[in-house]
Parts: structure tokens; sequence; C-alpha cells
């Protein structure tokens, strides 16, 4: 089912929590909401389930408005945070719930449900765990038997509010593996929710960043990576390094200096430079570089991380050597960024 | 989340790193011993100097188990009209912000203060045949003060309180995610509370319900202004002990204590039990 988020505005008592959003979701596609607290990203997902109404705008399914619709009209699977378990019932009756309490004809036996769940209980691989109450269930189980509750509901979207915030961070990557595969296996339209951009990168066919209450880039992991288009999310996403310079004659210069850096369509005037600290390129002389004395120098896993400050004004900015480079022993490194990106001033 | 069982009864638990705890059992036990203990086995022994055959005549005179039965069956049906609305009154004061709700709020605690026998008089007053609200009853031939009728609506306003202070901090915790769970699985708003968000409730309700009985049966100042103390028709138990004393029949007066004693240890065990078990199953 495709999913078509027009123009939607989001305020609550006057402050809004979402300017003027759109998004395409595609029929089948694993789509991750990322962004830090207060971007308006559980919002939007919010929104999409029909637990909020939008103050202005319209969500499609495929062609139908589903904004005038109810959340319990629109058949959307949800799975909360924390999970949001039946805690009275067994496992069984949770998965089997959202079917027991249809009306007449569109019912199933009590025979068929409890068929239903089974299935369910085996596809999350917790087979046998019928008669257990939530209670009685690790979290990373629980959160198992909610995916599957919510996809017992043979549900047009399926949609996660963080699904894995609540586990410790090994059996959230445990989860996140098993989900891609469930996505795989059952094709469902999948929005997830997460702050962790590892989690949004290695598991979404494309990532939506926000922040704010705005959409600031929607892409691949590749594009958000590889392509950032804002200041917001270069800094964001990895890990970025930048330092305000000046564009005249084509050319970025910091201070007095020109730092070897070709920049033909940029408009001239202050600008921000950003790169990855990884992404440099060593250099012995300089002319034509970014060169600055070693401030500090730390040894994170498999890299040599230095700060250095830069020029008169100290500017400090952090780059990424390998262990073994003898850069790091000296005072003084020369470097030149081999994939930038500069941003105006605002 | 869940607690290993405890290893098998009489056992002292590993004491907490913070010192006292002999100290603190001690005062607690030798508190509860004079307080509770000392009086009820008072109680039990002077209904044993009786005597097994005198006990057991004065346990089933007529007018002993009509007293008890009046005690018991109005407590009971308070209670559990007040189980029903108590909770209705909890809800809308835990969901709903109107103007007035603190005060409606603090309004449930009146009965916890008021002297019973103010309540008593006032109940009476409002139902007695020529009262506000007994004229109006009157006509249709539902006769309120002065039968068993007018002793459960004193038992009502007595017991309000209990049930609705127990469910009221149990319905703030309810989780709101899980209701709306169960609206996104396509569950109504009658059914989330019926099958959701009620028996989750469940063990308040019970503990709420059994304080507002326990009550019921021990209450006397409001009940004997209302009830008319009709020997066989609305004497309550509480009362038929003090006409015993006031007869200077000791004797009678503690055996039927003893038999209340015993029955509301009974009741209050049971709701015990299903309290545990409830407990157990949804932990």
């Amino acid at each position: 089912m495709e999913v078509r988020v027009a123009n939607v505005r989001k305020e609550f008592e006057r402050f809004p929590a979402l300017h003027d959003v759109s998004l395409d979701i595609r029929s089948g596609e694993l789509i991750a909401l990322l962004g830090p607290s207060g971007s308006g990203k559980t919002t939007l997902l919010r929104l999409i389930a029909g637990l909020e109404r939008p103050t202005r705008g319209a969500i499609f399914f495929g062609d139908e408005d589903a904004s005038q619709k109810s959340i319990q009209e629109r058949n959307v699977g949800f799975v909360f945070q924390h999970y949001a378990l039946f805690r009275h019932m067994t496992v069984a009756d949770n998965i089997g719930f959202g079917l027991k309490v249809r009306h007449g004809a569109t019912r199933p036996s009590a025979q068929e449900i409890r068929r239903r769940a089974s299935e369910l209980l085996d596809l999350v691989q917790l087979s046998g765990l019928e008669k257990r109450y939530p209670a009685q269930l690790s979290g990373g189980q629980r959160q198992r038997v909610a995916l599957a509750r919510a996809m017992a509901i043979e549900p047009r979207v399926l949609l996660l509010d963080e699904p894995f915030g609540a586990l410790d961070a090994q059996v959230r990557r445990e989860l996140r593996r098993w989900l891609r595969e469930i996505h795989d296996r059952t094709g469902h339209t999948t929005v997830f929710v997460t702050h962790d951009q590892e989690e949004a990168l290695e598991l979404a066919d494309r990532v939506v960043v926000m922040s704010q209450g705005r959409i600031e880039q929607v892409g691949t992991a590749d594009d958000i990576y590889d392509t950032p288009n804002s200041p917001f999310v270069y800094s964001f996403i990895g890990e970025s390094s930048s330092l305000p310079v000046k564009v005249e004659n084509g050319e970025v210069w910091i201070a007095d200096r020109p730092i070897g850096l070709q920049a033909p369509h940029a408009p001239p005037g202050e600008a921000v430079l950003y790169f990855r600290p990884h992404d440099v390129e060593l250099l012995d002389g300089c002319s034509g570089c970014i060169a600055g004395t070693v401030a500090a120098s730390r040894r994170v896993a498999g890299t040599r991380r230095v700060e250095l400050e830069i020029g008169g004004e100290r500017q400090r900015v952090e780059i990424e050597l390998p262990v073994d480079h003898p850069a790091a022993q000296k005072s003084r490194v020369a470097f030149r960024p081999r994939r930038w990106k500069l941003f105006p001033v605002s | 989340m869940t607690t290993a069982p405890a290893k098998a009864g009489w056992r002292f638990r590993q004491p907490s790193v913070i010192p006292g705890f002999g100290l603190t059992l001690g005062f607690s036990l030798a508190y509860l011993t004079l307080i509770i203990l000392i009086p009820l086995s008072g109680l039990v022994w002077r209904s044993a100097a009786l005597g097994w055959a005198d006990f057991w005549a004065i346990a089933v005179d007529r007018r002993t188990l009509n007293a008890l039965k009046i005690s018991f069956g109005t407590a009971f049906l308070a209670a559990a009209v007040n189980v029903v609305f108590g909770t209705i009154v909890a809800w809308v004061l835990v969901r709903y912000r109107f103007p007035g709700r603190r005060i409606a709020d603090a309004m449930v605690d009146l009965p916890f203060a008021l002297p019973t026998a103010v309540a008593g008089i006032a109940l009476t007053t409002l139902y007695a045949p020529n009262g506000w609200i007994g004229q109006l009853l009157m006509p249709l031939g539902i006769k309120v003060a002065y039968t068993p009728l007018g002793i459960v609506i004193a038992l009502v306003f007595i017991g309000l309180p209990f049930v609705v202070r127990t469910v009221q901090p149990i319905m703030e915790e309810i989780d709101k995610e899980v209701e709306e769970a169960a609206a996104t699985l396509g569950a109504n708003r009658f059914q989330i509370i019926t099958r959701v968000l009620f028996p989750g409730l469940a063990p308040a309700i019970i503990t709420g319900f059994s304080l507002a009985f326990a009550r019921g049966v021990g209450e006397y100042g409001s009940v004997i202004f209302i009830a008319g103390n009709l020997p066989f028709k609305s004497e309550i138990a509480p009362l038929l002990i003090v006409i015993r004393l006031e007869e200077y029949n000791y004797e009678a007066a503690t055996a039927i204590a003893a038999i209340m004693l015993a029955l509301s240890f009974l009741m209050l065990l049971v709701v015990n039990l299903v309290q545990t078990w409830s407990r157990k199953r949804y932990g």
C-alpha cells in the first residue's frame, strides 16, 4: 500500500510540531524516520496511524483519503517503544486480539484465530510461548510479540515507533537483522521511527532525516551519507568537521590563504566548509592546504583522532588518521579534505 | 520482571543494608499485639467461657441469625453498588478535566471525615416518608428509611471513598499506549474498556470492594438512625451486640462479636486469595 503525506501541518496548542511536511512512501518499502528528539518524527508516524489528526493537509493510503477515517478503520499495525502488550492476556490472546474484536462475519472462528496466532509466533520465532504472560518474557521477546500482534490484522501499513529503543545494544542489533528478514518475507509497507542513525542507515530502503518539524532530506543510505544537502544532515549523520571559510574568485580561503579547493559555482562570501574527518588527504608541504597544530590526539578503536588548531583564530577541527601514521607524532599536520561541501552562512 | 517465588515459607528474608530490622520488627509485633491481638483474643476468651452448648444456642438464635444476615447482606450489596459507581466516579476524576474537578475530588473524602451519626441523621431526614427524597419515592411504593434498603444507602455513603481511593491511583497509572494499541487493532471504545482496561483494574476493584465491605459490616453510627432497628427486619449485628451489653448479657454480646469476627476474617481471607491469584497471573 502506498502512503502519501500531503502538506501536513500539526500544531499542539498553537505550537507547531510539523510544518508543511510532504512524503511519498512506496508500496512494500521499508522506510526510516530519523531525527533528534523533538524533530517531529513520532508525530508524523502517529499522524499516519490516525492517533493524531493533522491541523492541515491530508494523508492518503493509495488513492483513498485516510485522514477522514478513524484509527479503527485505518487498519494499520502499530508497534510501540514500550510494547504496550495487554498484561492480563497470554501471548496467544494478545496476538489474536485484533481478530477477536472484529464484528460479525469478518471475525474468524476461534480455531482460525488460534491457528493464525501460532503461525505468527512461528514467524517471530517464539513458537511454544502461546500460554505465557507478557510479564514472563524478556524485552526482546515482548517486542516480537508486539510485532506479531500488529501483523495479525493484516495491516495495510506497519508503523513502528522506536521499536528497539528500550532494548540493550546486542538484542537491538539482532532484532534489526530479524526485522529486515521479516520485512523481506512479508512485504508490508513499513515505516519506523528511530533516533539511531546506524539503525536507520542499515535497515531502511530509504531514510527520511527530520529536524525541527521539517523533512531535511529523503534518500538511500548512500545519498544521505555521501551527499548531505544541508549542514544539519552533514553534522547529524556520521562524523563531520566544519570550518568557517571564505569564497573568493572561485577558490576557498581560510583567513588570508587559499587552501587548494576549487569552488567555481559557489557564491562569493562567507561560508562553512564541511568534510568527513576520515576522508582527508595528508600533505607534507603546505602550499594550498589546511595546516594546524596538534591540540589533542586520541586513540578510538582502529583509528587515531587528532584535534587540530587552525590559523590565528585557533579554530578546532578533527581529522582521523591511521593508527600507525607518522603524522600523529608531529606537532603540526597539513591536510586537505578529499570530499567536502560548502554551505553559505545563514 | 518475573520475581522468583519466595523459597519455602518461614524464613527471615535477608534484611536490607539499612540497619534497624530487629528494632522495627520488634516494635511492629509489640504494637500489633497491643492494639489488635490482645483485644481480639480477649473477645474470643470471653465467649469461650460460655461453653459450647450455650454459644451454639446464641449463634443459631433467630434474632442473631437475622441480624448477621442483615449486616453481611446489606454490606455486600452496598459494596457491590460502590464498586460500580465508585469506579465510574474514579474514571471521571482521572480521565476528564472539568471545572470543579478538584472540589469533586475532595468531596469524595467527606464520608471519611463526617461523624457517622451526622450522616445517618441527614440520610434519615432525606429518605424518611416525609423527607425530600422519601416523599418522591413513597408514591412509587418504595420505602427507604426504616428498612434494610435504608441500611444499604447508609453503607453506600460510608463505603464510597474506599472504592474511589483504591481504584483511582491504579487508573492513573494506566498506560495510554495500551489503549492506543487496542484502538489500532480495531477495538472500539466499549471493547477497549471491557477487554483491556477493566481486567487491569480488577485487583484494585477487588481491594476496594473488600475495604468497603469490611467497613459496612462494622458500621454502627449512621445505620442505627436510618434502619429503624426492628428486630428480625432491620436490626444489624453491631446493634444487637450493644443491646445485649445494655442487658448486661456480656456472654451473648461477646458470642455474637466472635461470630462476626470469624465471618469477617473468612471473607477477607477469600478476597486476599483472589487478590494473590490475580497478582500472580497479571504480574
